[in-house]
């Protein structure tokens, strides 16, 4: 019986240069003991180098060095009855049915996943008060993988130091080069990590307790790997909370939905920003009104109303909504205010044909009273809802000059509400460089009682629509 | 409204995350940071980092932005009528526990789901951000999975792909009715027209951007149907993946059996999720993918597949006249159809045939599952004889029914 000591437990290439000339000499794989330990038999002779060669097919050195990092005590051995059978029988390499091969192919599956593995559970600490980020873990492949594997995590984690302590050797990286040592002890490794808490707490909320599976858990994730796995602590306490979890989501009855979350939905749904449809031409805002759902006028209206006047308009007017008559001609300000803002804009001057008139709101807001329908103003919300169209009217048109008939226009074109006594009359600069005017709304002079008053705002009202025609540039 | 902590939301968002099934993170350009700045590397094959209880494995961090929600689709937990709580990441928080999970070898990368806030567009730009911050600013090289929101505009949804490795949108329902019904603001159409033009965004940058090196698009595309929800049969189901795989180019279609969400809305079943049926539907498209099988061959549309046998155990069965067959003279195709044989299998027993003949005990080293494979096929030493045409041969090789967990 004849001795061979190789070097290291993953000694590839003395296995190979011992290999190649035990089978140049003829030495059989039954005659033969393979081993790394020093002491059991320290009268092995060395092998004599030789200088014949031959050749193996390149399938069989592949499979052999994965085979080398399998822990079993006869994977040197089976290698050489191989090689030794490949002499006679070289077509063997390509017989996965065979028994030797299959072996080998099965030692060489559970270095491959002995690998991946140590790719999947390496958990790196971070190593406190370390100058450069670093990082160690301790982990115990269930084969000889460590070096193997290393040049995986160096080109993952580059730019990081680190260190990958095991049982029987330990990889680090510098940002450089990989570095190989002795085996070390777990107290070498950083004994926890912040971020281990986070962690933990996604790893316990990501599992679904209705799907509980821990047979199929445990086989892709065997317990050998549990102790270093700050994870893993947890997984008795959810099993055993699962089927209670999970009865109970099916006992309890829906709950009615919170307030302030429906509200919260609501609001959104109607204000949010009319994204992709914006509208390119006057004739889309037309269009996309009319079907717009964004809040519930378009329910009891009888139909929206767009804007109206030149495309290119250098002065606009906006006013709150249609009204009665609006609604039912589909046209703005052809009601009894529509009727004063024509007059007013007859001795103010300014020509209704050179400008564009529109509402911030589309759709007529009411209430039905008897045989008549109640005007009602706007919501803050129902301005929202409605401002993409008013903005895309805005914008297709650019005006030099928008004037806001009263507070809802004043709300929906700078998006606050103001008091009109306030702002009325004082030319303002938008955000888009246009200039803003404020007055009064028709239908308020129209409501007004007493005569004198009436009679002072109805001038007030002719002198902002000079000004606002002459910023512009029609007076 | 109190703020949560960081590991309040994490719970919040993660546990809103879990019923989407796909956690897949290979397929992805191989690449990594030797030559960067960042972290991180794929390798074409992803890694699952850990598994969880219910079996399934942790590659990605799976999380949702946000699982406020202005829809109130049936099934889902975070429909706006749930009572879930509710949370939001910033985008930074997002990008730090990404960062930080991977650097300690815990994650594969981030899968970023959200719940429709504001509107589409609005969050299909806070979830592009994420991602554009991981590669643009921390040159993050790991993977990245988006969840696309359909009615998003088509500008965003190539931006999305630029930082992407896949994408996916999910459809959920396998049948464009009951979308509608349950899921009132979907709209089947919108899902469709994305995936198409996706598929054409994913066609358009794969060959320049092989050749000319530029910054990578993603590579495919995913979607979800929910098992066990509506009334859809498995050949509908399939039909709709067969649909899919061929028109949009797929890489997945993931099959989630619809499980019991807390506070869960009345109008669907609250039962033990079809695990199951998600298994055979699994194995099903298995077999239309790698195998060769066309849809209608494993069921029909309107029907079930049989929960008791594999589906390709159950082709067999039906087709009993074209077995059993010589392992050692049959062509691949017909190996490929032969049960127990997987494609692993088939491959060893063409290189093991030129060698030798082939015995049951060679089958069974290349890995083949005898029990299930002996009624349909000759080897040297090994005639089925009358067993194949036997009456009970489905009972036979029928496994004992799991019992039930609840």
């Amino acid at each position: 019986m004849r001795v061979v000591r190789l070097g290291s437990e993953v000694d590839f290439d003395g296995w190979r240069k011992a290999a190649r000339a035990l089978r140049a000499e003829g030495t059989p794989p039954e005659a033969l003991v393979w081993t790394v330990e020093r002491d059991l038999f320290d009268h092995g002779e060395p092998i004599a180098a030789t200088a014949g060669t031959f050749a193996v097919p390149a399938a069989f050195m592949n499979l052999a060095q994965q085979v080398v990092l399998n822990r079993s005590p006869d994977r040197f051995a089976l290698l050489y009855r191989i090689l030794w059978r490949l002499e006679r029988e070289p077509r063997l390499i390509d017989n996965p049915a065979e028994t030797d091969m299959a072996r080998a192919r099965d030692m060489a599956k559970a270095v491959s996943r002995a690998a991946h593995k140590m790719k999947a559970f390496v958990r790196f600490r971070l190593v406190e008060g370390a100058e450069k980020e670093t990082y160690a873990a301790w982990f115990e492949p269930a084969h000889r993988v460590t070096e193997a594997t290393a040049p995986f995590f160096a080109r993952r984690f580059a730019n990081m130091d680190w260190t990958i302590l095991t049982p029987d050797v330990c990889v680090a990286w510098d940002g450089d080069r990989l570095m190989v040592s002795e085996g070390a002890d777990p107290a070498d490794a950083p004994s926890e990590d912040a971020q281990e808490e986070l962690w933990r707490t996604y790893y316990a909320s990501i599992f679904n307790p209705a799907r509980l599976n821990p047979r199929q858990m445990r086989q892709e994730m065997p317990k050998r790997y549990w102790r270093n796995l700050p994870e893993a602590a947890l997984i008795p306490g959810l099993i055993e909370a699962a089927q209670d979890r999970a009865a109970a989501m099916v006992a309890t009855p829906p709950r009615p939905p919170s307030d302030r979350v429906l509200k919260a939905a609501q609001r959104h749904a109607r204000d949010a920003s009319f994204g992709a449809g914006i509208p390119t031409s006057l004739e889309a805002v037309l269009a996309g009104a009319s079907v717009c759902r964004r809040c519930d006028l378009w329910r009891d209206a009888t139909q929206s109303v767009p804007g109206e006047g030149p495309p290119n308009a250098p002065l606009m007017f906006v006013g709150e909504q249609p009204g009665d008559q609006e609604d039912l001609a589909g046209r703005p300000f052809v009601g009894p205010a529509g009727q004063l803002f024509d007059r007013a804009l007859a001795e103010a001057g300014v020509p209704r044909q050179r400008a564009y008139v529109t509402n911030a709101v589309k759709h007529f807001k009411h209430e039905p009273r008897g045989k008549v329908r109640l005007h009602k103003t706007p919501s803050q919300g129902e301005v929202s809802a409605c401002r993409g169209w008013m903005d895309a009217e805005r914008r297709l048109v650019s005006p030099r000059v928008i004037v806001m008939l009263g507070a809802t226009a004043a709300l929906s074109v700078t998006g606050r509400a103001a008091p009109i006594t306030e702002s009325r009359g004082r030319p303002l600069t938008l955000p888009d460089q246009v200039q803003g005017l404020v007055t009064f709304h028709p239908s308020h002079l129209l409501r007004l009682t007493d005569t004198a008053a009436k009679a002072a705002a109805y001038r007030s009202f002719v002198q902002d629509l000079r000004l606002a025609g002459e910023l512009a540039g029609l007076v | 409204m109190a703020v949560l902590d960081l590991r309040r939301k994490l719970a919040i968002l993660s546990d809103a995350a879990k019923y989407d099934a796909s956690c897949a993170s290979s397929g992805a350009a191989k690449r990594n940071s030797l030559d960067g700045k960042g972290v991180g590397s794929t390798e074409g094959m992803g890694i699952c980092h850990a598994y969880a209880p219910d079996g399934r494995c942790i590659s990605l961090l799976k999380i949702l932005l946000t699982n406020f929600c202005i829809y109130d689709c049936a099934y889902c937990i975070n429909r706006v009528s749930s009572n879930t709580p509710r949370a939001r990441f910033t985008v930074k928080e997002v990008v730090d526990l990404t960062l930080n999970f991977y650097k300690r070898n815990y994650i594969e990368g981030l899968f970023l789901s959200s719940g429709v806030i504001r509107s589409g567009d609005y969050t299909m730009e806070e979830m592009i951000r994420v991602a554009k911050s991981l590669r643009l600013d921390h040159d993050f090289r790991g993977y990245i999975h988006l969840k696309l929101i359909p009615e998003a505009s088509p500008e965003l949804a190539a931006e999305a792909g630029l930082y992407a490795d896949r994408v996916s949108i999910n459809i959920e329902l396998p049948r464009d009715d009951s979308l509608k019904s349950l899921a009132p603001e979907k709209d089947p159409t919108d899902i469709k027209r994305a995936m198409g033009r996706m598929r054409l965004a994913i066609d358009d940058h794969a060959e320049p951007a092989r050749r000319s090196g530029r910054r990578a698009f993603a590579r495919s595309q995913s979607t979800q149907l929910i098992v066990g929800a509506d009334e859809a049969r498995d050949g509908d189901i399939l039909a709709r993946s067969a649909n899919l795989y061929g028109a949009y180019r797929l890489s997945r279609v993931y099959y989630s059996a619809f499980s019991p969400i807390p506070d869960a809305s009345h109008r669907l079943p609250l039962v033990r999720p079809p695990l199951l049926r998600e298994h055979r539907l699994y194995q099903a498209d298995w077999l239309m993918r790698f195998y060769g099988f066309a849809q209608p061959e494993i069921v029909e549309q309107g029907d079930d597949l049989d929960l008791s046998v594999d589906p390709k155990t159950g082709w067999a069965l039906r087709h009993r006249d074209r077995f059993p067959i010589d392992v050692q003279t049959a062509d691949k195709e017909a190996l490929l159809r032969v049960p127990g044989l997987g494609a692993k299998a088939v491959a060893r027993v063409l290189a093991a045939r030129r060698i030798s003949r082939l015995t049951l005990d060679d089958l069974k080293r290349v890995g083949a599952v005898l029990k299930r494979a002996k009624p349909f096929v000759v080897t040297a030493d090994w005639r089925p004889g009358a067993l194949t045409d036997q009456e009970d041969l489905k009972a036979a090789l029928t496994a004992p029914v799991q019992l039930s967990l609840f």
